[in-house]
């Protein structure tokens, strides 16, 4: 087991950066969640720790040793792929078994160290089947058998739940989450699904065009988000994102959008980390809107819009709006019924849930939260 | 399914299932004769030569093959039994062995290696050098006809197997080697991915990983270079004197003013009878292989 570190890491195909100047520690045991759209350089950052593409530029560290230029064999780290990519010759047995083989293992320690990954894993009766005889699921574990068997100083996970049916997926989730609190390994995994790197990170990475935009836990990244990326990307539905102009009049601050106004707590403006020049982005979680009924003045907006569309979930109701020009969308509770298309609604905002942005560089300008 | 049909519904549902066949497999009928027909076509001068292996010495002028169809107790084995006997032939059958089984061994090992190479390891020219391959394969073998036969004059592989089966591997290996990489270039990459993770080194990854995902098309290839070195009659002409294969000891049974077709006809057919074994064996691999490298 070890930390991983990636010191300025740069990786550049041809013309293309794929991956500019990260900078992560990841300590030893930890569970980190690489996470970005598709094309973010997440996976090229997995595979330079692996040793399958060489490091451009900068250093990686596996606890204390420099691996730029070893070889992935001597690297003691294992990977799980999206593909599972089992051996499809060999037995499951002769998968796990392989790894250890290599190293020159003696006979009896693979036996038992292979038995007892199956066991682990709860796949003792497919041990003489090939893979093309196993379920997607059974594959899955197979490959995970053969990572957890190999007891490596960390583990890299490129999107190992991808291939999964929905519900087999978050079963797996669960899964992995409590063979790597039991092993205790150094877990990097690679997702383009949010709510799996927020279920799954002790940490999370987002990653976005090779430059990583902000690093934390799961609640960190939700609640102060460090630019308008990171806010929009964490969050399900995303969050709702407006431009709007500031004023200070009187000593009074306002917000006002194409479409609806918001009036600030006094002095929140002269906390604003920018003169606003540019102008601000305001943000707030659908899911932190209501429906409101009179003013009751306890320091929440208002915002008038029109329904459009409603999803309805069962226990919540996904509501697209608009507010004047402004699209919003909005996770109502379904206490008070299903919201009708075309109807004129009053939703209701909390200040303290309110994100304010520099609208040119995105970066946060306040975080309003707690 | 029947027990379970109302007893009045069966006949009408058997007589409409009857027709249905019947039109069926008049409409299949004239594809099926027209192939019987090409078959047996095709078939017709193998089955002549074994008959005419047959035939007693005496009556091979006399009398056509088709005669054993009418009258059996024409045939003997004793074209066979003086073929075995023959201590120029056998030795022949042995060189062919020799040189059939070393010129398909022999290319597939180096082939294998070079595709796995050209299909996977990166290296400086690697593209070009592969361009370069598939380029030799247009080249004729009576090309290098000469200039090979003065190289072995000098190097004393001139009339041993040795020689015979460096040529087939020579001219063996651009096909096999273009054949072999564009299959191994089908192989998953995370496979090798994983394997050299796993601590593989490119050694073990070729022998543990690539050669056994390749055996389809190993197999093909090796059926296929087997045949060709098998039935070769020019390179060993050129390059065998008293190195001989069965091809070119029955070749020169052939005269001006006779033919001793005892000997040839036997031995034609027992020269024929080792490849078409060993394609009925791997025919599978054999279609399976070609097809798998070309569109994979």
């Amino acid at each position: 087991m070890a930390s991983v570190t990636y010191d300025d890491v740069t990786k550049e195909f041809d013309e293309t950066v794929a991956v500019d100047g990260l900078d992560l520690e990841i300590a030893d045991g930890e569970f980190l969640v690489l996470v970005g759209p598709s094309g973010c350089g997440k996976s090229t950052a997995l595979r330079m720790l692996a040793g399958l593409e060489d490091v451009s530029r900068g250093q990686l560290l596996i606890g204390d040793r420099p691996v730029n230029h070893v070889p992935p064999a001597e690297r003691d780290v294992a990977m799980v792929f999206q593909s599972y990519a089992l051996y499809p010759h060999m037995t499951v047995y002769d998968n796990l078994a392989f790894g250890l083989r290599n190293k020159k293992v003696p006979k009896g320690e693979i036996d038992q160290r292979v038995r007892n990954a199956a066991q682990i894993l709860d796949m003792e009766s497919l041990i003489k089947r090939k893979p093309k005889q196993l379920s997607g699921g059974q594959r899955q574990r197979v490959a995970l058998g053969r990572a957890i068997v190999r007891e490596p100083a960390a583990f890299l996970m490129d999107e190992p739940l991808s291939n999964l049916d929905a519900a087999l997926r978050v079963q797996t989730r669960a899964e992995i989450l409590k063979l790597q609190q039991r092993l205790g390994t150094t877990t990097i995994y690679v997702t383009h699904d949010q709510i799996e790197a927020m279920t799954m990170g002790d940490r999370i990475a987002v990653l976005r065009g090779g430059v990583l935009q902000q690093v934390g836990k799961p609640e960190e990244l939700y609640t102060r988000p460090r630019n308008v990326f990171v806010a929009r990307f964490i969050g399900s539905p995303a969050m709702n994102v407006v431009e709007v102009e500031s004023t200070s009049d009187n000593g009074r601050d306002m917000l006002t959008s194409k479409g609806f106004e918001i009036d600030l707590p006094e002095g929140m403006l002269a906390k604003v980390s920018t003169d606003g020049a540019d102008g601000l982005t305001v943000g707030f979680r659908p899911e932190h809107l209501e429906l409101s009924g009179a003013d009751d003045g306890s320091g929440r907006a208002r915002i008038p819009a029109v329904v459009d569309v409603v999803e309805y979930l069962g226990d919540e109701q996904l509501v697209h709006l608009h507010a004047g020009e402004v699209p919003l969308m909005a996770k109502l509770s379904v206490d008070a019924g299903r919201v009708e298309i075309g109807k004129h609604v009053t939703l209701a905002l909390p200040l303290g849930k309110l994100h304010l942005f520099d609208r040119k560089t995105e970066l946060s300008a306040t975080s309003a939260g707690p | 399914m029947d027990s379970t049909l109302p007893v009045g519904k069966a006949p009408t549902a058997l007589g409409r299932g009857l027709a249905a066949r019947v039109f069926r497999i008049a409409r299949v009928l004239p594809i099926q004769v027209g192939l019987a027909a090409v078959a047996v076509l095709w078939m017709l001068p193998t089955v002549g030569l074994l008959l005419t292996s047959l035939l007693a010495r005496d009556d091979f002028n006399s009398i056509g093959w088709w005669k054993i169809f009418t009258e059996p107790s024409l045939a003997t084995f004793e074209n066979y039994r003086a073929l075995f006997a023959n201590h120029a032939i056998t030795s022949s059958l042995v060189t062919t062995t020799v040189v059939a089984v070393g010129g398909t061994i022999l290319p597939l090992l180096i082939a294998a290696a070079g595709a796995y190479a050209f299909a996977w390891l990166d290296f400086p020219g690697r593209d070009w050098l592969f361009v370069g391959l598939v380029g030799l394969m247009v080249v004729p073998v009576q090309m290098a006809l000469i200039p090979i036969f003065q190289l072995y004059n000098v190097t004393g592989l001139f009339d041993t197997a040795a020689g015979l089966i460096l040529f087939h591997t020579a001219f063996g290996l651009p096909f096999a080697t273009f054949l072999l990489r564009n299959y191994m270039i089908g192989i998953p990459g995370e496979l090798l991915d994983a394997a050299r993770i796993d601590g593989a080194s490119e050694l073990r990854v070729f022998l543990w990983l690539i050669l056994p995902l390749a055996k389809p098309a190993l197999a093909s290839l090796a059926v296929f270079q087997f045949l060709w070195v098998w039935n070769d009659l020019l390179v060993a002409l050129v390059f065998g004197r008293r190195t001989q294969p069965i091809t070119v000891a029955i070749f020169t049974q052939l005269s001006q003013f006779d033919a001793n077709i005892a000997i040839i006809s036997t031995g034609a057919f027992v020269s024929l009878v080792v490849p078409l074994t060993v394609f009925l064996a791997f025919q599978r691999y054999f279609v399976r292989g070609l097809l798998a490298g070309a569109v994979k």
